[in-house]
């Protein structure tokens, strides 16, 4: 299979890998995709007290195509509100790496994986909070 | 670029030297160019008689008759007419076939198509060795099954089935015997005397002869009847109809030829290979052989690196041409059924290489792939959760993973 320069960029050159502490209150942490599948996803991301996204950390178990996705990932979602990081379509993701058909499902576990870690940051502090304590 | 190091030779192998030189002499205007069927005239003759000392040269290899080998255009091909043939010409006394899960896609797509057309066919579940055991196969024997398929090395792990005691079953239950022998043909020894086989599928580009070329072995005494799946000018005892290919069946003949004067040599020099490719992996963490270790070709070696995932292992080893025993590669998504079948866990499924040396590799070859391969695996293992959770002591297995 050809893979894209830019999948092959990210294979070679992953951004932002590594790991943060899931229990810090400015963690939230994403876990999606199943070994079963072939394709495992972490992503963390780390939030100000003004609602926007720090840092953001992953690590992929999963073909090229699907660390390539995670890598880019992170990339855009650092300096994002979380509503604009949770506002990334799976398919600005496949149409940056020029993923073919059969390497969607890459793409849409990459969007999964914001949205599980923005979800499980908004728990952390009830819906809302960071939102409320942007605003303060 | 300078080329990958090839360590793909369970997927096809480079003709060798001696065999191309004698394919080259029949093919012109001034070499053995004519058809072996025509009677008429020396140019007939002559491809005859390199045909029928072709014949013989595979039939050596196997203690076989020369007229009990079947030219065809490859194992696959093989395959088919063995299945196909013997099931259709015998339905009248019955309609069951016996196969494994674990078989080459050759056979379990022909008895899939058999089952459409009425047949029912038992698929046996290898032991987590990779092995089809003698009594599994007497049990699933039935009055009214007629044929047996079995792989004699399996193309993904190696393995060596005891083809004589399940040849002794079937010859016992007067049930025809078939065995793919695609990978172990010029590789260890064969005897379908004494191993008691009926029929054998054999490849000419899996042991340095020409892709395109192949052979079934049908055995004569006790007679062994099939259908034919090529109809035309009746060649080949009206098994196999169509104008003999004189260049591959040199080809094939010269090959086999080869194998039989220097496989045991050849099989010591690869064994020390293998021996060496494993001692530089062995010592890294969570790395498995896949397949008994004991009984098993010295060519293929299927190993499982935990936690990283075959495809990506594969491009970040572009350096090597290897296959990932996981059909990753393909649309299907799905981990190697061969695995599967072996009981492997989907995560050790899904990080399997197939590595596969012969004629032509060196130790300098394997010395690098080690390197490589230690790298690769270091770099995607520092990029993956499954191996921070292994470290961080979390049992994989106990976590509730959600299907996608």
């Amino acid at each position: 299979m050809a893979y894209s320069d830019k999948v092959l960029d990210h294979y070679d050159n992953p951004r932002n890998v590594g790991k943060m502490d899931a229990d810090d209150e400015h963690v939230g942490t994403g876990m999606v995709g199943a070994p079963a599948c072939g394709d495992v996803m972490r992503l963390q991301i780390k939030v100000n007290d003004d609602g926007i996204i720090e840092d953001a950390k992953f690590k992929t178990y999963g073909c090229g195509s699907a660390i390539a996705s995670s890598s880019l990932l992170t990339e855009w979602v650092k300096g994002r509100t979380l509503d604009e990081a949770g506002s990334i379509k799976n398919t600005q993701i496949a149409e940056e790496l020029a993923l073919p058909p059969v390497k969607i499902h890459c793409s849409v576990l990459a969007e999964d994986a914001i949205k599980a870690a923005i979800k499980d940051f908004r728990a952390k502090h009830g819906e809302g909070v960071a939102e409320a304590a942007a605003a303060e | 670029m300078k080329a990958p190091i090839y360590l793909d030779y369970a997927a096809t192998t480079p003709v060798d030297p001696r065999v191309a030189q004698k394919m080259s002499e029949c093919l012109m205007a001034e070499g053995n160019f004519g058809n072996p069927a025509s009677r008429s005239h020396k140019f007939g003759w002559e491809a005859e008689e390199a045909v029928e000392i072709a014949r013989r040269q595979v039939a050596d290899l196997i203690n076989a008759d020369p007229r009990e080998i079947v030219w065809t255009s490859g194992a696959t091909e093989s395959d088919n007419l063995a299945i196909k043939g013997v099931a259709q010409f015998y339905q009248s006394k019955g309609k069951h076939i016996i196969t494994s899960k674990i078989e080459h896609k050759a056979v379990l797509d022909t008895c899939r198509h058999l089952e459409r057309d009425g047949f029912e066919v038992t698929y046996l579940d290898p032991g987590e060795d990779g092995f089809i055991s003698p009594e599994k196969l007497e049990a699933a024997i039935r009055e009214d099954t007629t044929i047996v398929s079995l792989m004699h090395v399996n193309n993904e792990i190696g393995v060596v089935n005891d083809i004589k005691a399940l040849g002794e079953v079937c010859r016992a239950h007067k049930v025809f015997f078939h065995v793919d022998a695609a990978q172990s043909a010029g590789k260890i020894d064969i005897d379908v005397e004494d191993m008691k086989v009926d029929l054998m599928s054999f490849s000419a580009h899996k042991i340095y002869g020409p892709k395109g070329m192949g052979a079934l072995f049908v055995r004569r005494k006790p007679r062994v009847r099939l259908e034919a799946q090529m109809h035309g000018g009746g060649h080949e005892r009206g098994m196999r109809s169509g104008t003999l290919a004189t260049h591959q069946i040199v080809g094939m003949g010269e090959a086999f030829r080869i194998s039989k004067e220097e496989m045991h040599e050849e099989t010591k020099r690869i064994e020390s290979l293998r021996k060496r490719l494993w001692d530089g992996l062995s010592d890294m963490e969570e790395v498995y052989i896949n397949g008994s270790l004991d009984h098993r070709i010295p060519g293929i070696f299927n190993v499982s690196f935990n936690f990283v995932e075959g495809e990506s292992l594969i491009m970040s080893l572009s350096d090597l041409a290897i296959s990932s025993g996981s059909a990753c590669t393909s649309a299907s998504l799905e981990p190697s059924y061969v695995l599967r079948a072996l009981g492997r866990n989907d995560e050790l499924a899904h990080s399997s290489l197939r590595f596969s040396v012969g004629r032509f590799t060196t130790e300098q070859d394997i010395d690098t792939a080690i390197e490589k391969i230690r790298g690769a695996v270091a770099k995607l293992r520092e990029l993956s959760p499954l191996w921070d959770m292994y470290k961080d002591g979390v049992d994989i297995s106990s976590i509730e993973w959600a299907a996608h």
